[in-house]
C-alpha cells in the first residue's frame, strides 16, 4: 500500500511520523513515573513502527498516473477491517460488564484494570468510536468519492486520519485499563489524547471541504450532508466539552473548565449531540448511500431529506438538557430541552420513512436479501428508539426511567438497532464492492448473522426495559406507613434475572459480529486467490517479486 | 434541468439528478409531517406559556402555572412527612416498652426497619441481620453491649470504636503478639475457650486444658469473666455460646487471642434521625425472632 502513495507523499508520511515520534519521546521523558509515560512510549513505538514500514518503501518507484483512473480506496479497505476488529473486542468488552453485573465475581483477575469502572469505558469507546467511527471514516471516504465523482484529493491525509484516529483509540482504551479518565462519559480521554484528536478531526473536516471542492456534479447529495455535520459538529462539541488545565505537561491528569451544573450541562450538551451528530447524522449518511443503492431504489423525497437534516440539526442542539432532568439545572433549561426532543421526534420519524418508504418496490429484495433486511431493521429502530429517546425525555416520564436499566435498554436500541445494524447492511454492501468480488464469501452467513444480531438487540432491549421499569417502580414504592417499601438491594435483587438476559442477548450479538468478521475476512482472502491470475498481467516490474 | 424522468414503480418524477446511480423522487412531504410538526410544536408553546422557558437577561420567563420544580420537591417532602407523623410521632414520644407493647406500630416499625437496616447496615450485618465473619450476628440473640432496645439504639447512636466522642470503646489485646503469652500459651488458651462451648477438640488440644483454664483466669477474665460468660459493660462477648463474630474453628480463635481484635461500627447520630434510630433498635430487637 506505500508504494502507492507519492515519492513526495512518503516523504511528508516520514515527516509527519518523525515530528509524531518526538512527541511520543517527550511524553514518555516528560511523564516519568506518570501513566502519561506509557502513552508517550506506545505513540512513539506505532511512530516508529510505520516509520520503518515507510522506509521499507520509499524507493518504490513513482506510481503511474494511472491510480488518478479510479478511486482512492485502500484507507476505506483498511478502515473496514479495524472497524470490525474494534466491534468483537469492544462488544467481548460488553459481554464481560454485562456478566460482571450479574457476576460480580467474573474479573477473573484481581486486578484494578479488570473492574467494571474501567472496562465499561473500554467497551463504550471501543464500539461507538473503534467500531462506529472506524465504519464512519471508512464509508465517508467510499461515498464521498462517488457522490463527488472525485478522488480524495491526496493519498496521505486519509491515512493521517484513519491511523491517527485508531491511536487515539488505543490511547483511550489503554489509558481506561491504567485508570486515566476525566469522568466525562464518551469524553473520558485526558488532554493530550483529546488535542490529538483535534488534529486529526481538522484533517479529516478538510479532506470532506477539498473534495467537494472538486466534485464534478452540480449538487452534493444529501449523504454528504450529513457526514459534514457530523465531522464539523463532533469538532465543536469535542473541543467545548474537553476544555481543561493539566496539572502539568508531565501529567496525564487535568481539570475541566467547568464546574458544577455548568460542567454537567456542558457534558450533557456534548453527550446528546454525540449521540446526534456521530450516532445518529454520521450513520443516516451511510443509510442514504447504501440503502438506496442496495435497493436500486430512488430516494423517496428528496423535500423530506431536506426538512429532517435541518429539522434534525437545528432541535438536537436544545436536547442535551433532558439528561438533567429534577436536578440543580434550573427548571427552565430542563423545560427547553424536553419540549425540544418532543418536536425532534418529527424529524427523526421523517428520516425513518424516507428510508423505509424508499424500500418501496424492493420489499421482495429485503425478503431475500439479509444485507439490505439489515439496513430495513436498522431504520426501524431508528424509528423506535427515537419515539422512545422523545417518550422518555419528557419530565414526567423521566422520573420513572432516569437512573435506571431502561436508559440503557434504550441507548442500546438505537447503538444495537440502528448503528451496529446499518454498519453491518453498509459494510456487507460495500466489502464485496472494495475486493472486487460478486459477492460475499458466504451469503448464508449474512443470514445466520442477521437473525443472532437482532435475537441479541430484542433480548437485550426487552430484559432492560423489564428491569429499568421495575428498579424505577420500586424505587418511587411507598408501603402503608408512607416510607419506602423497598431497599436498594431488593432492586438489585428483582434485576438479576434481567442481567443475565442481557449478557445472553449481549453474547447472541457478539457472536453476530464474530461471524461477520470471519465473513469479512473470507471474501477478502476470495479476492486475493481471485487476483493470482490478474498478477501475469503485469510483468514490468520484476519476475523476482512474483514469489513474495 | 435534465430531462424529466418518472419512477416505474411509484410514477414519480425524480428530481433529475443522479449520484452513483442514486436518484431522488420529488415526492412532495406527506401530509402528516407537517401535522405532527404543528402539534408537537403547539405542545412545546403551551408548555412554554405554562412553566418556566426561556431565559431573558439574568432571569426567565416563570410560567403562568407559577410552578417551580423546588418548591414543588419541598412541599412533597414536607406533605410526606405529615402524614408518617401520624405514627413516627408516636414513636418518637413513647418509651420502647410501651412501642412493642402497640401491634400497630410495631407493625411500622417492621415495615420501615427493614428498608432502614438493609440500606444502612446490610452491607455489614447482611441483609437479613445474621452477619459474617468479622461482623456480629444479629438475629443470635448474642449482645456485646446489651440486646434490649434502650442499649441497642445507644450502640448504633454512638457506634464502636468510632469516631464519635461518645463511642463505645473496646478491645481484645494481642496478647500473643505484645509479648504477654508464648505461642504455645495461647494455644492452650484457645483450647480452654473452645472446651466451653463444646467444640469438639484433637488429642493435643484436649491436653492443654487445664493449662489454658490457668491462664484464662489469669489473664482473660477481668472482662471476660471468670464464667467466661462476658460483659455487657466492656462489649466482651460471652465465650461459651455457640456464637463467633470471627469464627470458632482452632486457627480463627488462636488469631483473636494472638493478634488481639478491634471490631469498628461507624455512629449513626447525625446521619439518621433520632426517629430512626429508635425504629432500627427496635427492629434489629425483632431480627432473631425466626430464629427463636
Amino acid at each position: 500500500m506505500i508504494s502507492r502513495l507519492t515519492v513526495s507523499e512518503r516523504h511528508l508520511a516520514l515527516f509527519v511520523l518523525g515530528a509524531l515520534a518526538l512527541a511520543g519521546l517527550a511524553m514518555a521523558v516528560g511523564g516519568r513515573g506518570d501513566p502519561l509515560a506509557v502513552h508517550g512510549v506506545i505513540v512513539l513505538a506505532a511512530s516508529l513502527g510505520l516509520g520503518f514500514l515507510v522506509l521499507s518503501a520509499l524507493f518504490s518507484p513513482e506510481p503511474g498516473e494511472s491510480r488518478l483512473a479510479e478511486y482512492y480506496d485502500d484507507p476505506t479497505k483498511a478502515g473496514i477491517v479495524l472497524s470490525l476488529a474494534w466491534a468483537v473486542v469492544g462488544m467481548f468488552f460488553g459481554v464481560w460488564v454485562a456478566a460482571l453485573l450479574a457476576w460480580p465475581e467474573l474479573t477473573f483477575v484481581d486486578s484494578a484494570w479488570a473492574s467494571f469502572g474501567r472496562i465499561r469505558p473500554v467497551h463504550t469507546s471501543g464500539v461507538i468510536f473503534g467500531f462506529g467511527g472506524n465504519a464512519l471514516i471508512a464509508t465517508s471516504f467510499h461515498v464521498l468519492q462517488r457522490t463527488c465523482r472525485a478522488r480524495l484529493p491526496d493519498q496521505f491525509s486519509p491515512w493521517f486520519v484513519l491511523i491517527g484516529y485508531n491511536l487515539f483509540c488505543v490511547i483511550a482504551a489503554s489509558g481506561y485499563l491504567m485508570g486515566m479518565t476525566q469522568s466525562k462519559e464518551y469524553a473520558e480521554p485526558e488532554w493530550y489524547a483529546d488535542i490529538w484528536l483535534v488534529i486529526v478531526w481538522v484533517v479529516y473536516f478538510l479532506i470532506y471541504i477539498r473534495t467537494l471542492a472538486r466534485r464534478k456534479e452540480p449538487h452534493i447529495y444529501v449523504a454528504n450532508w450529513y457526514y459534514m455535520a457530523f465531522i464539523l459538529v463532533v469538532a465543536v462539541l469535542h473541543i467545548v466539552n474537553n476544555l481543561a488545565l493539566p496539572v502539568s505537561f508531565g501529567h496525564a491528569k487535568s481539570y475541566s473548565l467547568f464546574s458544577g451544573v455548568q460542567d454537567a450541562m456542558t457534558q450533557w450538551w456534548y453527550g446528546h449531540n454525540a449521540v446526534a451528530f456521530f450516532l445518529t447524522a454520521g450513520f443516516l449518511g451511510m443509510m442514504y448511500y447504501y440503502l438506496p443503492k442496495r435497493a436500486e431504489r430512488p430516494i423517496f423525497s428528496y423535500r423530506l431529506s431536506i426538512i429532517s437534516f435541518w429539522g434534525i440539526t437545528f432541535m438536537y442542539m436544545w436536547a442535551g438538557a433532558h439528561h438533567l432532568h429534577y436536578t440543580a439545572l434550573p427548571q427552565w433549561v430542563q423545560t427547553l430541552g424536553m419540549t425540544f426532543s418532543v418536536v425532534l421526534l418529527v424529524p427523526s420519524w421523517a428520516s425513518a420513512g424516507n428510508a423505509l418508504a424508499t424500500l418501496n418496490g424492493a420489499w421482495h429484495k429485503v425478503r431475500d436479501d439479509a444485507t439490505l433486511r439489515f439496513m430495513m431493521v436498522a431504520a426501524v429502530f431508528y424509528g423506535l428508539s427515537t419515539f422512545e429517546g422523545s417518550f422518555m425525555a419528557i419530565r414526567a416520564v423521566n422520573s420513572l426511567s432516569h437512573y435506571t436499566d431502561w436508559t440503557v435498554g434504550h441507548v442500546h436500541a438505537g447503538a444495537l438497532g440502528w448503528v451496529a445494524m446499518i454498519t453491518f447492511g453498509s459494510l456487507y454492501a460495500l466489502v464485496p464492492w472494495m475486493w472486487k468480488q460478486e459477492r460475499m464469501y458466504s451469503p448464508k452467513l449474512i443470514e445466520v448473522h442477521f437473525w443472532l444480531a437482532l435475537a441479541g438487540t430484542v433480548v437485550y432491549v426487552f430484559a432492560m426495559w423489564n428491569s429499568g421499569i421495575i428498579q424505577g417502580l420500586m424505587w418511587r414504592t411507598y408501603n402503608d406507613s408512607g416510607t419506602l417499601a423497598y431497599s436498594f438491594i431488593d432492586s438489585l435483587v428483582a434485576m438479576h434475572p434481567y442481567y443475565i438476559a442481557r449478557a445472553f442477548g449481549g453474547l447472541l450479538f457478539l457472536t453476530g459480529a464474530v461471524v461477520c468478521s470471519y465473513n469479512v475476512w473470507m471474501t477478502i482472502r476470495m479476492a486475493r486467490v481471485a487476483r493470482v491470475p490478474a498478477k501475469g498481467d503485469v510483468p514490468l516490474y520484476g519476475a523476482a517479486q512474483a514469489g513474495e | 434541468m435534465a430531462i424529466e424522468k418518472r419512477d416505474p414503480v411509484t410514477g414519480r418524477v425524480t428530481t433529475g439528478h443522479e449520484w452513483n446511480g442514486i436518484e431522488e423522487l420529488e415526492t412532495p412531504i406527506p401530509r402528516v409531517v407537517f401535522f405532527f410538526l404543528a402539534v408537537t410544536t403547539l405542545f412545546a408553546v403551551v408548555y412554554w406559556v405554562l412553566m418556566p422557558a426561556w431565559p431573558v437577561g439574568v432571569t426567565y420567563t416563570r410560567g403562568l402555572l407559577g410552578i417551580d420544580q423546588r418548591e414543588v420537591v419541598m412541599r412533597q417532602v414536607e406533605d410526606a412527612a405529615v402524614l408518617r407523623a401520624a405514627w413516627t410521632d408516636r414513636v418518637g414520644a413513647a418509651g420502647f416498652e410501651e412501642i412493642m407493647a402497640d401491634a400497630t406500630l410495631m407493625q411500622h416499625v417492621r415495615d420501615t426497619g427493614r428498608t432502614l437496616f438493609i440500606d444502612n447496615c446490610a452491607a455489614c450485618h447482611g441483609t437479613r441481620g445474621t452477619g459474617g465473619p468479622g461482623f456480629p450476628n444479629l438475629a443470635a440473640g448474642a449482645w456485646l453491649w446489651g440486646g434490649d432496645p434502650e442499649t441497642l439504639a445507644e450502640t448504633i447512636r454512638v457506634g464502636i470504636n468510632s469516631t464519635s466522642d461518645e463511642t463505645r470503646v473496646s478491645q481484645m489485646l494481642a496478647f500473643g503478639r505484645d509479648g504477654v503469652l508464648g505461642r504455645e500459651e495461647v494455644r492452650s488458651v484457645a483450647a480452654y475457650v473452645r472446651s466451653l462451648s463444646d467444640l469438639p477438640l484433637g488429642e493435643a488440644d484436649r491436653g492443654r486444658i487445664e493449662a489454658g483454664k490457668e491462664i484464662f483466669a489469669a489473664n482473660c477474665v477481668a472482662c471476660h469473666g471468670e464464667d467466661a460468660k462476658g460483659s455487657t459493660d466492656a462489649g466482651a462477648p460471652d465465650l461459651t455460646d455457640a456464637a463467633w463474630i470471627y469464627g470458632s474453628d482452632a486457627q480463627t480463635v488462636f488469631t483473636s487471642i494472638y493478634s488481639g481484635r478491634q471490631g469498628h461500627m461507624p455512629h449513626w447520630e447525625g446521619r439518621l434521625s433520632p426517629v430512626d434510630i429508635k425504629l432500627l433498635a427496635l427492629y434489629v430487637g425483632t431480627l432473631g425472632e425466626d430464629a427463636r
